[in-house]
This record gives C-alpha cells, sequence and structure tokens, in this order.
C-alpha cells in the first residue's frame, strides 16, 4: 500500500527541456514501489537543500511520475536544472482528481492555459485511450507566444486521434499562423452539447474565472465546470493551513473544484 | 446561392433587427475574397466599408518600426470587423490582412452612416450591435494586457 505521509527519494529519469524555462522530467522511486495517480494529482518534490513545492502529474506509468515544472521561483529553479541520475525527495500523490468517468457518456471540454497544460495532460491522454466512452472530445490551449507552446509531440498525436484541438497564443511570433487573442476567443469555434458536456479548465486563475464565464454563457451549469486551484502548500495534508481557501483547504478538498463550489470567492481579494 | 439579405438575416450581429433595415443594409452590400497575405484595409486609410467573415481568418496588425507588423488579434469565421466607419475621423485604425484566402461580407459604412443619419432607429441599432463587439474586444485586450501566463 502507498503511505502518502513519508517522503521518499527518486531518481531523475528522463529530462526534456521544453522552452527556455520549462522542463519535463520523470522519477522513479527508489525503493521500487509502483507508482499509482489519478490525473489532477500532485506530488509534494523537494530539491535537497532548495525547498519543496508542489508539482502536479503530468503523465507517467507504474515506474515513473512524470512532471513538467516552469521555474518560477528558486526550488522550481533548482528543478530546471535537474540532470537524469540525480536525486530529489517525493511525497505523494496528493488532492483530488479530474472527474474522468464522471465526464463519460457526453461532451468534454477541456480548456489548458500555459503550464496548465501540463495537469491537463493526462486528461487528454485519458481521453485519447477511452475514446469511445465520449462524444466530442474538444482541446483548447491558450499560450502567451509560439515559442512558450509545450508538449508539441503529443498535441499532434491528440489531433491525430480525433481530438478537436485549438491554439491560440497572447503575442504572435511572424511565422505564426493560428489564432491570436486569449484564451476564450477560442470559444467561438466551438460547439458542444451544453446539456450533456462536462468542462475541466486549468490555467491562470482569472483565466479559469473568464473561461467558466463563457461556458456558464453557453448554458453550462457551474456545477459542470472543473477547475484546478493553486495556493502556497507546505504539508499537503491539510493540517499546516497555507493553502486554506475559504472553507477549504486546497492540497486536501481540492486542487480540482467544480466552480460551483469555489467560483464565488475566486472574486474575493482577500482569499 | 443565397440573397445576401439572408446571408445577413442568419447572422447573430443581425438578430432581432427589423427586415427593413436587414434590407437596407444588404443593398450596401457586396461577398468579396481575398487571397491569403491580402489585405483587406490599411492603417491610415479611409474606412468606408466593415466585414463580416464567411470563410477563413484576417489579422488585424500594426506596423512597428524595425519590427515589421505585429499582429495584435486574429478574427474568425463569423466574426463582424471594423468599426473606424462609424466614428470620425473614419479612417482604420490597423490593418486587415487575410491569413488564408478569406471570403467575407462587405458592407458600405460610408453609404449606412448617411442612413444612419437620416433614419436614428437604424443608427441606434447598429450603435448597440457594435458596441458589443467593443466591449468584447475590450475585455479580450485587457486580459491580453495581463499577460496572465508570465
Amino acid at each position: 500500500m502507498v503511505n502518502t505521509w513519508l517522503p521518499k527519494t527518486c531518481t531523475v529519469g528522463r529530462v526534456e527541456k521544453l522552452t527556455e524555462d520549462t522542463v519535463s522530467f520523470t522519477l522513479s522511486p527508489d525503493d521500487g514501489s509502483e507508482v499509482v495517480f489519478e490525473p489532477g494529482q500532485f506530488n509534494m518534490i523537494y530539491a535537497f537543500g532548495v525547498g519543496e513545492i508542489p508539482i502536479s502529474i503530468s503523465g507517467g506509468d507504474s515506474n515513473n511520475f512524470h512532471h513538467t515544472v516552469r521555474a518560477i521561483g528558486s526550488t522550481s529553479k533548482a528543478l530546471l536544472n535537474l540532470k537524469p541520475g540525480m536525486k530529489v525527495g517525493i511525497r505523494g500523490p496528493y488532492g483530488s482528481t479530474w472527474p474522468l468517468r464522471v465526464c463519460e457518456g457526453g461532451d468534454v471540454v477541456v480548456v489548458a492555459g500555459g503550464i496548465g497544460l501540463a495537469p491537463i495532460r493526462p486528461v487528454v491522454q485519458y481521453l485519447d485511450d477511452h475514446r469511445d466512452k465520449f462524444n466530442k472530445r474538444i482541446l483548447l490551449i491558450g499560450a502567451r507566444s509560439p515559442d512558450h507552446l509545450i508538449f508539441h509531440e503529443d498535441i499532434e498525436r491528440w489531433k491525430e486521434a480525433g481530438i478537436e484541438v485549438h491554439i491560440s497564443v497572447d503575442t504572435a511570433t511572424p511565422n505564426w499562423k493560428g489564432t491570436v487573442g486569449v484564451v476564450t476567443k477560442l470559444f467561438s469555434n466551438i460547439d458542444f452539447d451544453a446539456g450533456n458536456a462536462k468542462a475541466i479548465v486549468c490555467g491562470p486563475e482569472i483565466m479559469m474565472r473568464f473561461c467558466a464565464g463563457e461556458f456558464i454563457a453557453r448554458g453550462l451549469p457551474p456545477e459542470d465546470i472543473y477547475i484546478s486551484m493553486e495556493r502556497n502548500m507546505k504539508c499537503a495534508i491539510g493540517l499546516c493551513g497555507h493553502c486554506q481557501f475559504g472553507a477549504d483547504f486546497i492540497c486536501k478538498d481540492g486542487p480540482v473544484f467544480t466552480y460551483e463550489r469555489v467560483g464565488k470567492r475566486m472574486t474575493v481579494k482577500e482569499l | 446561392m443565397k440573397e445576401l439579405k439572408e446571408l445577413l438575416m442568419e447572422h447573430p450581429f443581425f438578430k432581432g433587427m427589423k427586415d427593413e433595415h436587414i434590407e437596407l443594409i444588404a443593398g450596401c452590400g457586396k461577398n468579396e475574397h481575398y487571397d491569403e497575405g491580402t489585405y483587406l484595409f490599411k492603417e491610415g486609410t479611409p474606412a468606408d466599408y466593415f466585414y463580416i467573415i464567411r470563410q477563413g481568418h484576417l489579422a488585424l496588425e500594426s506596423t512597428c518600426p524595425g519590427k515589421g507588423a505585429i499582429t495584435l488579434e486574429t478574427l474568425n469565421e463569423n466574426e463582424v470587423v471594423g468599426w473606424s466607419w462609424l466614428f470620425e475621423p473614419y479612417r482604420w485604425n490597423y490593418c486587415g490582412r487575410a491569413v488564408q484566402d478569406c471570403r467575407v461580407t462587405a458592407l458600405d459604412g460610408k453609404c449606412l452612416r448617411g442612413k444612419c443619419e437620416n433614419d436614428p432607429v437604424i443608427g441606434y441599432e447598429l450603435l448597440k450591435r457594435f458596441s458589443k463587439i467593443i466591449i468584447s474586444r475590450l475585455q479580450e485586450s485587457r486580459l491580453q494586457i495581463l499577460d496572465l501566463y508570465k
């Protein structure tokens, strides 16, 4: 049985630099324990001597976690410099999961902004692996610029698998032929059955709020919109209170919530 | 092939507008085709038309010395392009380039301006509809300025 309270060391396997400040790497537990996780969950990753931060799981198999990190603070910057064979500490997986089984039988619209595509990656993989269980499978991706787009190979594979993918960038480069503008702009391109659909949204909080507004305007009830929240986490098990968000702890009750549950709190400045 | 009036009646922009007004607007319209890379309009030139994109998409661009043309936003099928015809000095603020082959309905704003002056009801109807588009683009621009993914 996996004891998610105990930290363990992991060895870094494959490392892939995705952009100048974003890297993906695999981690295999040194004790040989089986890797078990659900899409939407996260691990606390400890860069020795620097610090520990929550990082969502962007994929994996029974031997490896796949993580994707964007360098923002000191710990994530240390993780950016990981090399194969190096060690990190890991606790997890923690947190609630994307409601993939609940989504079955209808349309699914997934929206990912920036590094938010990382926790979405296993979701889209699930949609690909279980294509018969869904009607329309739509993925909207927003990125800062074409140079900041990640998972190019996955995106091509998802398109080939029949997933409807639309991409928008906030700032274009001269050779970019796609959509320019905020990710909500892509809503005019898509059609889904609001009476039998679920939305999964992951990205910056304001982006998720505006996307939820678009979904609601299209007739989707807030209880069918799922978002993934972020706050500064320390213990990851609902004890320290660092990630408290109103009546919920993001680490324990989230990070995945329905918009119905947390939407109103997202406009409260003090939270 | 559908008449221009029919096409306009089916478009959400004209939803709820009186038949006679749509007929009048259709009378100022024509269908056009632009090859990929060609310009529908250029910054600073008289804004005599607005467009409804029927197929393809176009980029709103601004020219910046040393950087060339910068795409500020792209506009997709069914979107309405251009409100400069409605406001003085009636000149385009940006360039509009077909990113791919584009089919559009071009509506003569210069002609419509006169009709709006003579019939404030149609003028108000158009103003309401364009205000909605302007608000939506303003919201999008504000979000873009936030540089959310930084």
